[in-house]
């Protein structure tokens, strides 16, 4: 294949990205869209996509279909899936073996294959295209909907759904000034999580005289349980980077780093192909379309510290040093990268600033609430229906999210709390269901909007546990500088562990607090001035739950193994044995159709025998025949 | 020149300086411990931090590392800043029992209780040792390991460093750690502790001997050689 040429003129990109939509609008081969993110390949969709290319090559019509494949669609619960245009039927849980059938049935002779529909959890209701699944229906998918539309491995893709026409509106004809001023219009925050403006920090850093400025795209999400940046990045690498390249043109920065985790091997790859797609095409480098930008782009991977995702500690470990946060300020906008001024800003936010400039600062700002403007996207996440990355307004209540996008908890289990912003993010109680999502709500009570994590947890989650998981994590990601993030986080897991082995002290919640009260006050940087949100939310919306592992050695969720204990009851129980296969450790005792029982000395309280008591599936039965009986003293 | 509030007070400071800087000029006292003229602010051991700002914006910031600003407003020693230095002087007690300077600090700001269970680590990372090691000495031979609760501090790959020349400034500027000297049992003795200094040993084989060995301690090196 012979390289494209490179592009001297801005004419020639118009002209380039002209051409791709023209190809794209003449092109009437149907179109099958195989969602190959990490999530969709982790459940299989590359086989998917061998079958499908197999079966087509049978029925003699691959060169007749167009076979995309693209980033993740959002639905992780329904991978991996297909989405079949014209049309755009919406097929869910594909498996190699369907390709056959949908090669013959839908793609010859144009029917839809019901068994694969989705089905609403809620109604029972299947629906047949993207738009009227109720996952999809309340979303407003200005940022992620495009990854659907195009391969992210292929430049012209992006070209062809006019990506770059931006870059080449901005560079024609918006002067640095007025497309800071529209992102300052637009209201946009910061995404990862404090949510600063954005339009603000590009004005001051404008404003500074050293040079070279540089601009960083934080890739480095850690939040166990969120991937908004990787989809977005795996999925749509040239939508980021043209916003990169806008943020660069604007505050006038010549050197972008795109800061990465290597646990991201497949968004590393993405964009290492769309920045040398870039390079080959002449949109990076000095003089860029003739218009005197210079601008490169370079990765830098980072080996997957949590603190790597603050900005100073960032700048450190892209400069080779040790990823440890400093003394801000002076902020990285007046001095960051190699003394430099620098803006760093978050996928999310870099691949929402061509939109704005694109449709307008205003139409943008007529998004979301008061104070946060535009979308957001969350991973939700945990105990929920509809596993996925959803983008909604601001201001989209938690409920709305939870229930009416989410589909609810499944196994018709009760609602406990949601913990939004990831590890150093808090839990919501029920209580707070109809909070608006905002940056100033969330804080309010008592938890951040983080980059987006929202864990959903039913009623059989104990938050001690979910504490105690949470300040493990912690303690791990803490860098260490500070005393009160390095002991402070050790010291409130030392307690938290402590309270649920049913080894609590009365005084042990009023040390909590006070301890992170003091890690909150005394920390340096964002992750020790948040690390104790897991413990004060929890403590502030579930305290009894607490006290009731100190004072009655009580375990209410039946989660904390101290402190339950596992039995049969015996009017319950039909003597079916399935507990008694499940058990690893041979503990419990009984034959068919006599009543079971466990030896409570050998058990290891693994919980295999109330998962396998199910006998006829009956969920209510499961909860009668083994109970979790408390306060085993 | 910039002017700003420290406790009810107008003061003045020269461009660039900290707030500690500015503090001590004027005679206020602030606890440091990772702190020390000579080397980098660091900013690690936190019982620097004072209140800035006003409520409800207010917040705690080291004052070895802020950098005053015109018409910043500044508070040593309120309610919030003591309950965040008691904190963290029984969080490095807890680590570091027998410093008798972090003792000094317990009695000096009214920790008189140990809620946490002690850990004899006798060290609590605040860095002087490793600063003092490369700002002034110029040697570098050790660092940090590691992150959050398994941070240590070693040599790289935890064998003989061989920047290292046993100078001990790392001991001198150190509050906590068992290797500092704490004078001779009784008066009688000869003390001889910091002989025995290892992993430091100067050199290694060959005819030259190190004065450890002269002083018939370490022999490490010499051991391994007879092997």
């Amino acid at each position: 294949m012979k390289a494209p040429a490179k592009l001297k003129t801005l004419k020639d990109l118009e002209q380039t990205i002209a051409a791709q939509k023209r190809q794209r609008a003449t092109d009437e081969r149907p179109v099958v869209t195989v969602s190959a993110g990490t999530c969709g390949r982790a459940r299989g969709s590359l086989k998917v996509l061998d079958a499908l290319n197999a079966s087509l090559r049978k029925a003699k019509l691959d060169k007749k279909v167009n076979i995309r494949v693209t980033g993740c669609h959002g639905f992780c619960e329904a991978e991996p899936n297909l989405i079949i245009h014209p049309g755009g039927l919406f097929y869910q849980k594909v498996d190699p073996k369907h390709a056959e059938g949908i090669v013959v049935e839908t793609i010859k002779n144009k029917k839809t294959i019901k068994s694969l529909l989705y089905k609403d959890p809620i109604t029972g209701k299947s629906a047949a295209k993207e738009k009227t699944i109720s996952f999809y229906k309340k979303q407003k998918r200005i940022v992620l909907g495009d990854n659907a539309l195009i391969d992210p491995t292929r430049i012209d893709d992006y070209l062809a759904i006019g990506g770059y026409g931006t870059l080449a509106k901005v560079l024609s004809k918006m002067p640095p000034d007025k497309v800071i001023a529209e992102v300052k219009t637009s209201g946009l925050r910061g995404r990862g999580g404090a949510g600063f403006p954005t339009g603000l920090k590009w004005e001051l850093a404008r404003k500074q005289k050293a040079e070279p400025k540089s601009i960083i795209c934080n890739a480095d999400e850690g939040d166990p349980g969120a991937y908004m940046d990787r989809s977005l990045l795996e999925g749509n690498p040239h939508r980021v980077l043209e916003g990169m390249m806008i943020g660069a043109f604007a505050i006038g920065a010549s050197e972008g780093v795109v800061f990465v985790r290597d646990e991201y091997p497949l968004a590393v790859k993405h964009v290492t192909m769309a920045i040398e797609a870039l390079r080959e095409r002449g949109l990076l480098g000095k003089n860029i379309l003739g218009t005197g930008f210079d601008f490169d782009l370079q990765i830098a991977k980072g080996a997957g510290a949590f603190v790597c995702g603050e900005e100073t500690a960032m700048i450190a470990s892209i400069e080779g040093y040790v990823g440890e946060p400093r003394q801000r300020p002076p902020y990285p906008a007046e001095k960051g990268l190699n003394g430099k001024p620098t803006v760093i800003n978050n996928v999310e936010t870099w691949g929402t600033v061509p939109l704005i400039l694109a449709k307008g600062g205003a139409w943008f700002a007529k998004i979301g609430t008061e104070s946060s403007k535009g979308t957001k996207i969350f991973a939700l996440v945990g105990k929920i229906n509809n596993t996925g990355l959803v983008e909604v307004p601001m201001g989209t209540t938690l409920r709305e999210v939870i229930y009416e996008i989410g589909g609810g908890i499944p196994g018709g289990k009760k609602f406990k709390a949601v913990q939004t912003g990831g590890p150093s993010g808090g839990c919501l109680p029920t209580s707070k269901l109809d909070l608006p999502i905002d940056y100033e709500s969330l804080t309010a009570a008592g938890s951040i909007m983080g980059s987006g994590g929202m864990i959903v947890m039913d009623d059989k989650t104990c938050m001690v546990d979910l504490a105690k998981y949470f300040l493990n994590f912690l303690r791990d990601e803490s860098c260490g500088k500070c005393i009160s993030c390095r002991e402070g986080t050790q010291r409130m897991y030392e307690i938290v562990t402590r309270i649920a082995e049913g080894k609590g002290k009365p005084d042990d919640i009023e040390l909590l607090e006070e301890l992170a009260q003091a890690c909150k006050d005394a920390s340096m940087c964002g992750l020790g001035q948040t690390a104790a949100n897991p413990v004060l939310s929890t403590l502030r919306y579930f305290r009894k739950e607490f006290e009731a592992h100190i004072k009655e050695k009580r375990c209410p969720a039946g989660v904390c193994k101290s402190l339950i204990r596992y039995a049969v009851l015996p009017d319950k129980c039909t003597g079916c044995l399935s507990c008694k296969k499940a058990c690893p450790n041979d503990c419990i005792h009984g034959t068919l159709r006599e009543v079971h029982l466990i030896d409570q000395e050998k058990c290891i309280k693994c919980g295999a025998c109330y998962e396998a008591c199910r006998f006829e599936a009956v969920e209510t039965q499961r909860d009668e025949a083994i109970v979790i009986m408390e306060g085993a003293r | 020149m910039i002017t700003f509030k420290l406790n009810g007070l107008e003061v003045q400071a020269e461009q660039g300086s900290t707030i500690l800087d500015a503090a001590k000029f004027y005679g206020l006292e602030i606890p440091t411990l990772c702190y020390m003229e000579g080397l980098d602010p660091w900013g690690g051991c936190r019982l620097c931090v004072v209140e800035i700002g006003e409520s409800p914006k207010a917040k705690l910031v080291s004052s070895c590392t802020y950098r005053a600003e015109e018409g910043l407003v500044v508070h040593t020693d309120t309610k919030r800043v003591l309950a965040a230095r008691r904190m963290m002087i029984e969080l490095m007690l807890s680590t570091a029992p027998m410093s008798k300077e972090i003792q000094d600090l317990a009695s000096k700001f009214g920790v008189t209780r140990q809620r946490f269970t002690p850990r004899n680590e006798e060290c609590v990372y605040c860095g002087l040792c490793i600063r003092m090691c490369d700002q002034q000495m110029d040697a570098r031979a050790i660092g940090f390991q590691n992150r959050g609760y398994r941070r240590k501090i070693s040599t790289p790959f935890d064998i003989k460093s061989e920047v290292c020349r046993l100078c001990g400034a790392c001991m001198y500027v150190c509050p906590a750690c068992a290797a500092r000297c704490g004078g001779p049992n009784a008066d009688t003795d000869i003390c001889n502790a910091c002989l025995q200094v290892e992993p430091t040993c100067l050199e290694t084989y060959g005819e030259l001997t190190c004065w450890m060995y002269d002083a018939g301690r370490c022999g490490t090196c010499v051991q391994e050689t007879k092997k």
